[in-house]
């Protein structure tokens, strides 16, 4: 579905990412792990065109690299960003209304609403709450939902348990887990190797810009080579 | 008690007007770090197009505002498109010498094309006439743009909490790289800013030729150094800080004009600057100033 070959991405003159390729295919949960500073992020931001990249980027058989960040969201792809981003001067309901800014019907609209508050209802509680006011994990998942209002085809999680208590933690990948049962195809970015990988069906191990272990999630959970990137420990 | 409801009056019809501007200002602010000084010469836009309109005798009152208004959101839009998009990216500082520079163009194109001096504009003498309520005079231009000012932040405010793409507009002051990852296009946010504020300032327009009666080159000036000031004191970047900003310097300036002796009349702009300067003093960032995240991101 989601297709990455040769993928160099810039921040202004320096390059984050090295090269890498990687395949997203419909309907799995795909997770792209490593230390800070691995490059994670900036391919996801290569993905939504944010970061300056050169090399494919192949969604649905259509050659997106040369796209607009607009024009890639058009196309299916939503993502929850690095540090959550909700528009915290705009209320719970307003940050899901601009979630789905791409649908026009407002019925349809109305629906995705309130389907999404009866799947987070700690969300609709606080509809009409200024989104600042929330809490980090709820923060997270109003992240997410507002990614999902858009109906994307494929979703791209950018670190959703960084800097959350490790019970939310679980709520969150128990989230990820109910949308992958449902058919949604995640890229999921993370550092939170080991709840990652139970996710994952397919992982990539990402460090200094560079793909260095790719697998099956049971084949690069039990790899040395993992626990070496995320700890430093050789 | 006559005096004191015309002064009132005058003071909420002065603070209109710097609200109308200010607005205009701070919504191009709050997107893009813009400080648009050229925003006075959309004003005489407006201005020299009843000019226009009086040059083809073309005298119906309600063609010659709506058409006003149209060429300032016109004029608005264009400045956007030729002079501010290329240095989105750049640096505010570069953002505020392209907006001087398209200021002195616009200027000396009037300067040049039109003429230096004064030309009368009479088509909107007709606003202004001697209305009595409740046995008060009171001078109807004042009634209207106060009202004008009411109903346009109603709306305005109606567009920012009830659409997609006010909410967008809102959104993008906070984060705007999040608002195009939603999929809304960058440059229809900013196209819908620079349209509201060239609304705005030919709204302003209106009421401006109406008092004056005439327009020349720098007409725009004052009025969008004033909106400036409102901006400051409300709080720069905020919308409801414009609007404050606008009313508190309309009933500073008219309570200044008031109780000032005669002697000290022509230091009034003196005294109405020292009390923004001991606002500031309490207020350094203005009294509304958006709230800056200033703990860690995550």
């Amino acid at each position: 579905m989601l297709t990455i070959q040769d993928l160099h991405v810039f921040h202004g003159p320096i390059e984050a990412v090295h090269g890498i390729s990687l395949e997203v295919e419909q309907g799995k949960c795909i997770s792209l792990l490593g230390p800070n500073g691995a490059g994670k992020t900036s391919t996801i931001s290569a993905i939504t065109g944010i970061a300056r990249s050169t090399g494919l980027v192949r969604f649905e058989g259509r050659d997106l690299s040369r796209d607009s960040v607009e024009a890639r969201i058009a196309a299916g792809i939503a993502v929850s960003p690095e540090g959550r981003r909700i528009f915290s001067n705009l209320t719970v309901l307003e940050n899901l209304t601009l979630g789905a800014a791409l649908q026009k019907d407002a019925a349809e609209k109305a629906k995705d609403t309130d389907h999404w508050f009866s799947l987070f209802p700690i969300l609709a509680e606080r509809r009409d709450q200024s989104a600042g006011t929330l809490s980090g994990g709820e923060q997270q998942m109003l992240a997410i939902a507002r990614a999902l209002m858009a109906r994307p085809k494929i979703l791209l999680l950018d670190e959703p348990s960084l800097g959350l208590a490790p019970k939310i933690v679980r709520q969150i990948f128990d989230l990820i887990a109910d949308l992958k049962t449902r058919g949604m195809t995640i890229l999921l970015v993370e550092q939170n190797a080991t709840q990652a990988l139970k996710l994952a069906d397919y992982a990539y191990l990402m460090s200094s810009g560079r793909i260095v272990a790719h697998g099956t999630a049971d084949d690069l959970g039990k790899s040395d080579k993992l626990m070496a990137e995320l700890t430093g420990v050789a | 008690m006559e005096y004191i409801v015309q002064q009132v009056l005058n003071a909420l019809s002065f603070g209109a007007e710097y609200a109308l501007l200010a607005l205009g200002l701070a919504i191009v602010f709050s997107i893009m770090g813009l400080v648009n000084f050229a925003h006075g010469e959309i004003i005489a836009v407006g201005g020299y197009t009843m000019v226009a309109f009086a040059s083809l005798a073309i005298g119906n009152p309600m063609i010659v505002m709506v058409g006003a208004v149209l060429a300032a959101m016109l004029a608005s839009l264009t400045l956007e498109r030729v002079a501010f998009r290329p240095v989105r990216k750049a640096d505010p500082t570069t953002g505020l010498l392209t907006a001087f520079g398209v200021s002195i163009v616009l200027q000396n194109l009037f300067l040049l094309f039109v003429s230096p001096r004064p030309i009368a504009v009479t088509s909107l003498y007709f606003l202004d006439w001697s209305i009595e309520i409740a046995g008060i005079r009171l001078a109807s231009l004042q009634v209207f743009e106060t009202l004008t000012t009411i109903i346009v932040i109603i709306a305005l405010m109606l567009f920012l909490r009830r659409t997609v793409l006010g909410l967008a507009v809102r959104a993008a002051s906070l984060d705007f790289e999040m608002v195009r990852l939603t999929g809304i296009r960058a440059n229809r946010v900013f196209a819908i800013a620079f349209l509201i504020s060239g609304l705005l300032a030919g709204l302003a327009c209106i009421f401006i030729m109406a008092r004056r009666g005439s327009v020349d080159p720098h007409l725009g000036f004052e009025p969008v150094l004033k909106a400036f000031v409102a901006c400051v004191v409300g709080g720069f970047g905020s919308l409801p800080g414009a609007v404050l900003g606008g009313f508190l310097l309309g009933a500073v300036e008219v309570a200044m004009l008031v109780m000032l002796p005669q002697s000290l009349g022509g230091m009034t702009d003196a005294f109405v600057f020292m009390i923004v300067a001991m606002i500031l003093i309490w207020r350094p960032d203005g009294i509304l100033s958006p709230a800056v995240e200033k703990g860690d991101k995550l």
